[in-house]
C-alpha cells in the first residue's frame, strides 16, 4: 500500500505515531512526480528545494495540536498567486513572473495550516478551456489513459491527484473547471458557493463566476481542505460574511429521507449512454440508502452555454486588459509606439483561445451590441437562477452527470471551439446561479475512463452536498480504484 | 442570422488592443461568427420583463475603513517591470 492510499486523517495519525515524517510525505510526492510526470505533465513549476526545507522544519516542530492538514503535500493551480513562487496562468504573457509579490488569501490560509506546496499545476491558459490543451506549456494527460485529455481548465490539479503526485490540490471553477476535470480523472472536486472562498489572489477570469475549490481523492479529505480555505475576506468585496459550519460533521453515512431532484434535461440526448447508465445506477444506490428521487425540469438549461460564454468572455475582456506589458509580464521586443506596444505584447503573449474570448467579450460589450448580447445574457442568467430556486423549494439536492461524455482523446476537439463550449452544458448553469456543486466518481466507461456524478446544492449548503456525496462514496468502491501508471501504485 | 464582417473583427481587435494578422482576421471572423450565431439561441426567449443578474448574492456596496496598512513597497512593485528608470515604469514615447 502506498502513502497515497491513505486519507489525510490517517496520514496525520501516522505522523503523530512517528510511523512517517513530513519529509517522507514530501519525498514520496517528488519521487512520484519524477516517476510519472514525464507522461502526465501536470506541473509547470516545482517548489522542491523550499518544500523539502519546510518539511524538515515541520518535522522538528510537530506538536500535539497540529491541524489535520499539517505537513500535507499540496499542488496549486497556476492561476493562484504564490509569493516568490512563479505564477504563469499557463500563459506566455506571464512566463517571466518568477517572483510574485504576494500570496492569495487561500495560500495564506493554507500556510496557517502548514501544508507544503509541492508546485504549480498546469491549466488551460487563464482557465479558458476544457481540456488543458490551451496551456502554452504542455498538454497534461489523463492518468487513466495518457492518450486522453484530463479535462480542464484545472486539468493539472485533477491529474496530479489522480496520478498520486500530490495528496490534494486547489483548482478554480468558472464554468466547470474543477468538476469536469475531477470527473474525467476520477477524483472528487468541489466548486463552492460563489462568495464562500476569497478570490483575492486568484487571477481573475470572470469575476462574477470564479471560485477556488478543493480537489481530493475522497469526500472526507475534500471537506477538510474546504474547511481550511473558506471565510470572509476584506480583500475580496464579493466574499460572503456567513457562518461556516463544521463540514466534517456532515459526513454521516445517512441519507434517509433525502429528496433528490433529477433534471430530465441532464439525462437527455447528447448524454453518452454509459454516462446515463452510471448515473441511473447511482440513483438506485441512493434509493437503497433510503433517499428518494424524482424527475424535474430545469427548462432554461439549454440556454446556459450561450449565456455563459457571452458573460464570461465579456468579464474576461475587461479583466485581461491589465496585461499591458508595463508593470509585469511580457513586453514585445519590437520597437514600436505606446499603443502598438500594447497590441504587440498582447498578441505575442496570449494564445488563440484567450484572444478569441477577449474578442468575443469586447464585441458583446461594444456599442450597438451591448443590449443584444451582454444584457440579454444577464437576463437569461436570471431565468437559469430561478429554475434552480423553484427546484430547491422542494428538494435537498440536484443530481445528474458532471459531463455528457467521459474524457476524449487529445486533439479530438481542439480545432472546434464551439463543440468544446457546448460540452459545458451540465456545469455552466451552476456557476451562473452561483450554487455549490461537486463531482464524485460513479463508474467507468467500457474504455476504462472514469465517470463523474454531479451533486448540486443550495447556496452555502456545502454540508448537504458532502453528506450526499459521502453516503454514496462509502457505499461504493469507485474512489479506491487507481490508474495503472508508472508500474501502478 | 448574425453576420460578423472582417471590418468588425479588425475594429474589435483594435478596441481589445490585440495585433492581428490578415490570416487571424479570417480565422476570427469565421469563429466569432459561429459563436455569435449559436448565441442567437437566446432570442428564443422573451426577456422583456426579466431583470438582469449582475451578481448572484444579494450584496450591496461593501465598505471598509480607509486606513493605511502594510503592503508591498515601491521597490517591490517595480521589480517585475519589463522596463524602468528612476523608480518609475518606463514606456515608449507617447508624444512625437
Amino acid at each position: 500500500m502506498s502513502l497515497f492510499d491513505f486519507t489525510l486523517k490517517e496520514l496525520q495519525e501516522k505522523l503523530h505515531n512517528k510511523e512517517i515524517t513530513v519529509s517522507d510525505l514530501v519525498e514520496a510526492s517528488y519521487d512520484r512526480i519524477k516517476e510519472v510526470d514525464g507522461e502526465v505533465k501536470a506541473f509547470i513549476t516545482l517548489n522542491e528545494e523550499a518544500a523539502k526545507q519546510q518539511a524538515k522544519e515541520l518535522d522538528e516542530k510537530l506538536g500535539a495540536e497540529a491541524s489535520i492538514l499539517y505537513g500535507m503535500p499540496i499542488g496549486i493551480k497556476d492561476n493562484i498567486v504564490t509569493k516568490g513562487l512563479r505564477t504563469t496562468c499557463a500563459s506566455q504573457i506571464l512566463d517571466n513572473l518568477t517572483d510574485p509579490l504576494y500570496d492569495a488569501t487561500v495560500i495564506q490560509k493554507l500556510e496557517n495550516e502548514q501544508t507544503v506546496t509541492i508546485g504549480k499545476l498546469n491549466m488551460d491558459e487563464f482557465a479558458m478551456g476544457s481540456s488543458t490543451e490551451n496551456s502554452s506549456y504542455a498538454d497534461t494527460r489523463n492518468p487513466w489513459n495518457t492518450d486522453y485529455v484530463p479535462g480542464g481548465s484545472s486539468g493539472g490539479s485533477a491529474a496530479a491527484v489522480a496520478a498520486g503526485e500530490v495528496f490534494f490540490s486547489l483548482g478554480s471553477d468558472t464554468g466547470g473547471s474543477i468538476r469536469q476535470p475531477a470527473a474525467f480523472c476520477g477524483v472528487v472536486g468541489l466548486k463552492p458557493t460563489y462568495g464562500l472562498v476569497s478570490r483575492f489572489g486568484l487571477v481573475a477570469f470572470a469575476s462574477s463566476l470564479d471560485q477556488i475549490g478543493p480537489i481530493t481523492r475522497t469526500v472526507e479529505d475534500n471537506a477538510h481542505l474546504l474547511q481550511a480555505i473558506v471565510g470572509h475576506d476584506q480583500m475580496d468585496s464579493t466574499s460572503a460574511n456567513v457562518e461556516i459550519p463544521n463540514y466534517s460533521e456532515a459526513l454521516q453515512q445517512d441519507v434517509k429521507g433525502l429528496r433528490i431532484a433529477v433534471p430530465k434535461e441532464y439525462l437527455s440526448e447528447g448524454v453518452d449512454p454509459e454516462v446515463k447508465e452510471a448515473v441511473l445506477a447511482a440513483l438506485k444506490k441512493y434509493e437503497e440508502l433510503g433517499a428518494t428521487w424524482e424527475e424535474v425540469s430545469l427548462p432554461h438549461s439549454k440556454y446556459a452555454v450561450a449565456a455563459y460564454y457571452l458573460l464570461a468572455s465579456s468579464e474576461a475582456s475587461a479583466n485581461l486588459a491589465r496585461f499591458d506589458g508595463i508593470r509585469y509580464g511580457k513586453r514585445t521586443e519590437k520597437r514600436v509606439d505606446m499603443i502598438d506596444m500594447f497590441k504587440e505584447s498582447r498578441a505575442e503573449g496570449f494564445g488563440y483561445e484567450v484572444k478569441r474570448r477577449i474578442m468575443l467579450g469586447t464585441f458583446a460589450l461594444s456599442s450597438g451590441y451591448y443590449d443584444a448580447y451582454y444584457k440579454k445574457a444577464q437576463k437569461v442568467r436570471t431565468l437559469i437562477k430561478e429554475d434552480f430556486e423553484k427546484i430547491f423549494a422542494d428538494y435537498d439536492v440536484v443530481i445528474g452527470p458532471t459531463t455528457p461524455t467521459p474524457a476524449y482523446k487529445v486533439g479530438e476537439k481542439i480545432d472546434d471551439p464551439l463543440t468544446m463550449y457546448t460540452d459545458d452544458v451540465l456545469t455552466t448553469p451552476v456557476n451562473l446561479a452561483g450554487l455549490p456543486g461537486i463531482s464524485i466518481p460513479c463508474g467507468f466507461s467500457s474504455a476504462g475512463l472514469p465517470i463523474g456524478l454531479q451533486i448540486i446544492g443550495k447556496h452555502f449548503d456545502e454540508a448537504m452536498i458532502y453528506r450526499t456525496a459521502y453516503a454514496f462514496e462509502q457505499a461504493t468502491d469507485f474512489h479506491t480504484k487507481r490508474p495503472n501508471l508508472g508500474g501502478g501504485q | 442570422m448574425a453576420e460578423i464582417s472582417k471590418e468588425q473583427v479588425k475594429h474589435v481587435a483594435n478596441l481589445a488592443r490585440l495585433a492581428v494578422t490578415e490570416e487571424e482576421v479570417e480565422m476570427f471572423t469565421q469563429q466569432l461568427g459561429d459563436i455569435i450565431n449559436y448565441a442567437e439561441l437566446l432570442n428564443e426567449l422573451d426577456t422583456t420583463d426579466v431583470k438582469p443578474t449582475t451578481h448572484v448574492l444579494d450584496l450591496k456596496n461593501v465598505m471598509r475603513k480607509d486606513e493605511p496598512r502594510e503592503w508591498i513597497t515601491k521597490d517591490e512593485a517595480m521589480k517585475n517591470a519589463p522596463d524602468q528608470a528612476n523608480g518609475q515604469f518606463r514606456v515608449p514615447s507617447i508624444l512625437e
